[in-house]
């Protein structure tokens, strides 16, 4: 279907393009920030991990053993922020950069100065994010924030200085994304190869242009609120706080109308993924590739409309009960459709079943489960028994972990040996699919009963009902997180070498990327394919 | 093969919690429910999980039959279709579309129309009122019918908590004095908070509700059966949210009117003890036992605090300073203005809406003569009560 012209100069050294630190410090160039971005997501993913680590062991059993109370909220909130704002979505940027120019046939990003800068705000947004703990080892503090990672008022105004930490590190965080989404819809836009219309375009790079429109519509409002925030702490203001004419409640309504789109930023390109490894391994092609679009759309538009069914419990009048409720509920109708099309796409395939497709057949039934979890949560009457309740974290990890998480290792599975040019190791990626999806399930499935039992969320410590499950629940974190270490090694193995991959990588994978070889040259396309 | 893998795995996991059965600690769903809306609220739950749960094995049973079947190593075919393309195949994908429109918004619509209007009728026919206010990390109740007012705080001893003895039955669950209310009545809940947003649980009510400052947040219960009942702040409240339970003990009215006249027999002494001069001895007492529950939390055993956030007692500039000007007022950051009027944006709660003159007189004493502060003067009931 798609003819491309590939330069045939490998020419990583005609440039004079700077070596060792400089490289890395100075490049505009995709693929290395790209490689950045990945690493710098793993390398998050694992601190994020010994976080909570250390909260499964504190709840392996009732008591407090090995910390305090403060020093456990603190793990809990830095947790959450560190998974979702420096490993998920760097993690999803990170392959923006690599494959959109190469999915859409350009030679690099539009704005290549911008991505460099992007990038380079992570490092510093992360070190302020976890620098109290460590300013606290000094006796500088009370640690970092506290009042997890929804940083809700009036608790996140009476905080130590670890809020005002996370608040400018939020604030760099947010900056970060909002340039790298404005690269991607100014590629996207511009620098599609010749007769690439825009429903031509390959499923992700659809996903990640919705993605970045969410995240310019959105990390505005959280910028705003945490601002209001910063100056309720310090200034006097009184935005957040009944006593000054403000409301409390005002700040989870402008914190969800982005958490809640933020949810889709994280899953949209995990989503975009899907189709692109499920067909390549149903040697098949995409089945419903416009429904696809249209549920991207439709999911991206509701996502924004339906942020206060997080917080039901506040109280609300009827009306606004209803209407959250039922446009929560509708969002399932295109989740529904995208669902129909990732079966539709294995239906009466010639499936195999390598490491990336186990994690996407993974992720298709435990995602599954987390979205249907969600449609009973949008209950309002159900949502006061399961809100603030371990049920609700169980939930959100199906979505997140097994959505997310997985979702990303199935597509850095499925791009590594373009990436690097080596296969990675098959049975080790086989035995790391195994033991996540197991430990996995074993960790958050005794959650959904304690949940249901009425066990509440961020507590440090447990009545004694909820013990056993507290305990199968902490073997299985264990388990998981051991589990990812073994991916650490494989992707170590593979960027160092292996079996040599084809251009092709897969028998079944189509795409502009797949047309170029493996790894692709430093400028992915110096002439532009040309696509019928 | 794969799939058969992960059976095997979740089979483990049921066999597991399955053994777990015997012991019957286990709950698998909603603790039994008490009041009306919990009914109603486990009701829903069971029914839309039950469609969850059937939606998920269909799928699942698709997905399962096309891994078998639609596999190369079985030598199947690829087919090349990419949308439905005959009429018939249109219909059949619109067929799931359709039948889950009708779920959403027919099956769980309808009933969770109605839970949320029974959910929301806090006001009619309600037979009393109940206020609760989350103050970090304790609640404090109201009865405003009977004027009855108390504070209800943790009684799970630091031993129990920090492993030094064995944990109790109701480990982490009980309190000092429990919210008594009559069967068969309803009671409208109100809530309200004096710090930060708390939220008031007991899942045999089926009610959740946030408690929030400087806003009135409402629900009800009508509780069918007399018995103990517990539940937590279900909201991030700061380092105590694990440790603030809350036990609710609902009697018979015959019983309910004789606990009633109880509390106010005990408030009018509470009242009467403020008008007589006390001994320092007894001031020292009672002002011991007040620290214990009020204050030890935050300040420490020791009057040591754990600042910055929470100050030390001991040596404390405030407490040994003046309290009271030469006219008998209070001194602005005084102690006594401090312990009655708290600090704003702090944990330092409003004590005096919350303690007896009695109480707040000896807890000043105590901590103005502990933890190595020697101040050797005191506090009279009467002096509060005259600075309310």
């Amino acid at each position: 279907m798609t003819t491309a012209t590939v330069s045939t100069h490998d020419d990583h050294h005609d440039h004079g393009h700077p070596s060792g630190i400089k490289r890395w410090l100075f490049t505009t160039n995709h693929k290395d920030i790209g490689t950045m971005y990945m690493i710098f997501a793993l390398i998050m993913f694992l601190v994020g991990g010994m976080m909570i680590m250390g909260v499964r062991a504190e709840l392996f059993q009732p008591g407090m053993q090995l910390m305090k109370p403060e020093f456990f909220n603190q793990l809990i909130g830095v947790h959450a922020l560190i998974m979702i704002f420096a490993a998920l979505m760097p993690v999803a940027t990170g392959m923006a950069n690599w494959l959109i120019p190469m999915m859409i046939g350009a030679p690099d990003m539009a704005l290549p100065r911008l991505n460099n800068w992007s990038f380079w705000l992570l490092p510093p947004a992360a070190t302020l994010l976890v620098m109290p703990f460590i300013l606290a080892l000094f006796g500088v503090g009370t640690g970092a924030v506290a009042t997890g990672w929804t940083l809700y008022a009036p608790l996140s105004v009476q905080g130590g200085m670890g809020v005002d930490f996370a608040i400018f590190s939020i604030h760099l965080l947010g900056i970060s994304s909002i340039l790298a989404s404005i690269n991607v819809v100014v590629t996207i836009l511009n620098m599609r190869a010749p007769g690439m219309t825009m429903m031509k375009m390959p499923l992700f790079v659809w996903a990640w242009l919705i993605t970045a429109f969410l995240l310019i519509a959105t990390i505005p409002v959280l910028a705003g609120a945490v601002t209001m925030l910063l100056t309720d702490r310090h200034f006097d203001t009184h935005f957040f706080d009944a006593a000054g004419g403000g409301d409390p409640i005002l700040f989870q309504h402008l914190f969800w109308f982005f958490g809640h789109p933020e949810v889709y930023i994280l899953l949209l390109p995990i989503w975009g993924f899907m189709p692109h490894i499920l067909s390549a391994f149903a040697r098949k092609p995409i089945y419903g590739h416009k429904a696809q679009v249209y549920s991207f759309w439709a999911i991206g538009i509701m996502s924004v409309i339906v942020w206060a069914h997080h917080f039901f419990t506040v109280g609300m009048p009827i009306p606004a009960l209803l209407y959250f409720m039922y446009s929560t509920m509708a969002i399932s109708l295109p989740l529904a459709v995208l669902f129909f099309c990732w079966i539709a796409t294995i239906w009466r395939g010639s499936m195999t079943f390598e490491t990336p497709m186990l994690f996407a057949l993974g992720f298709v039934i435990l995602f599954g489960i987390g979205g249907l979890t969600g449609l009973v949560l949008a209950d309002v009457a159900a949502d006061a028994q399961y809100h603030h309740s371990y049920f609700v974290v169980a939930h959100f990890h199906y979505t997140l972990f097994a959505g997310g998480i997985m979702g990303a290792m199935a597509g850095v599975y499925f791009w590594l040996p373009k990436f690097t040019g080596h296969m990675y190791d098959e049975k080790l990626g086989k035995t790391h699919f195994w033991l996540t999806a197991i430990s996995f399930n074993l960790t958050f499935i005794p959650q959904f009963f304690l949940g249901l039992a009425g066990m509440p969320r961020r507590i440090p410590d447990y009545a004694l009902q909820f013990t056993e499950f507290n305990m199968i629940s902490s073997l299985g974190a264990f388990a998981l997180g051991l589990s990812q270490l073994l991916f650490v090694y494989i992707i170590i193995k593979c960027a160092r070498g292996g079996e040599k991959a084809s251009d092709r990588v897969w028998e079944g994978a189509k795409g502009l990327e797949f047309t170029l070889p493996s790894p692709p040259p430093y400028h992915s396309f110096t002439t532009q394919p040309v696509v019928k | 093969m794969a799939y058969k893998k992960l059976f095997a795995s979740w089979a483990g996991l049921a066999a597991i919690f399955s053994s777990g059965l015997v012991h019957a600690e286990y709950a698998w769903n909603f603790p039994e429910p008490v009041t009306p809306l919990a009914r109603d609220t486990l009701h829903v739950h069971n029914e839309f999980m039950l469609i969850s749960i059937a939606i998920f094995l269909v799928v699942l049973a698709i997905m399962i039959y096309s891994i078998f079947t639609h596999r190369k190593s079985k030598g199947h075919q690829p087919a090349n279709f990419t949308g439905p393309s005959t009429k018939s195949q249109v219909i059949w994908t619109l067929v799931p579309f359709a039948l889950l429109l009708f779920i959403d918004f027919v099956v769980m619509g309808i009933p969770a129309f109605h839970s949320v209007v029974m959910m929301e009728d806090t006001k009619t026919d309600a037979d009393m009122v109940l206020k609760v206010t989350g103050s970090q990390w304790k609640w404090q109740y109201e009865y405003p019918a009977e004027g009855i007012k108390f504070v209800s705080t943790i009684t799970t001893p630091e031993g129990q908590i920090y492993n030094k003895e064995a944990k109790g039955e109701h480990y982490l669950l009980d309190v000092d004095n429990h919210v008594v209310l009559p069967v068969n009545k309803k009671v409208r809940i109100l809530l309200t908070s004096t710090d930060v947003i708390h939220t008031w649980w007991i899942p045999q009510f089926g009610a959740k509700r946030d408690a929030i400052p400087g806003f009135m947040r409402e629900t009800w219960a009508r509780i069918e059966k007399p018995g103990i009942y517990r539940g937590q702040c279900a909201e991030l409240c700061g380092k105590g949210h694990g440790f603030m339970p809350i036990v609710v003990e609902a009697v018979s009215e015959a019983d309910y009117k004789v606990w009633v006249d109880q509390q106010k027999a005990k408030l009018a002494s509470a009242a009467a003890s403020a008008e007589k001069q006390w001994g320092k001895d007894d001031l020292m007492k009672l002002g011991a036992e007040v620290y214990g529950k009020q204050c030890v939390v935050c300040h420490q055993a020791n009057g040591q605090g754990l600042p910055p956030t929470f100050p030390a007692l001991a040596g404390s500039k405030l407490i040994n300073g003046p309290m009271l000007d030469a006219g008998g007022h209070l001194i602005k950051d005084g102690h006594l203005d401090r312990v009655m009027n708290g600090k704003l944006g702090t944990a330092m709660q409003v004590f005096k809406t919350m303690l007896s003159d009695a109480e707040i007189a000896s807890v000043v004493t105590f901590e103005r003569n502990s933890f190595g502060n020697k101040m050797g003067d005191m506090v009279q009931p009467a002096q509060v009560k005259a600075l309310r």
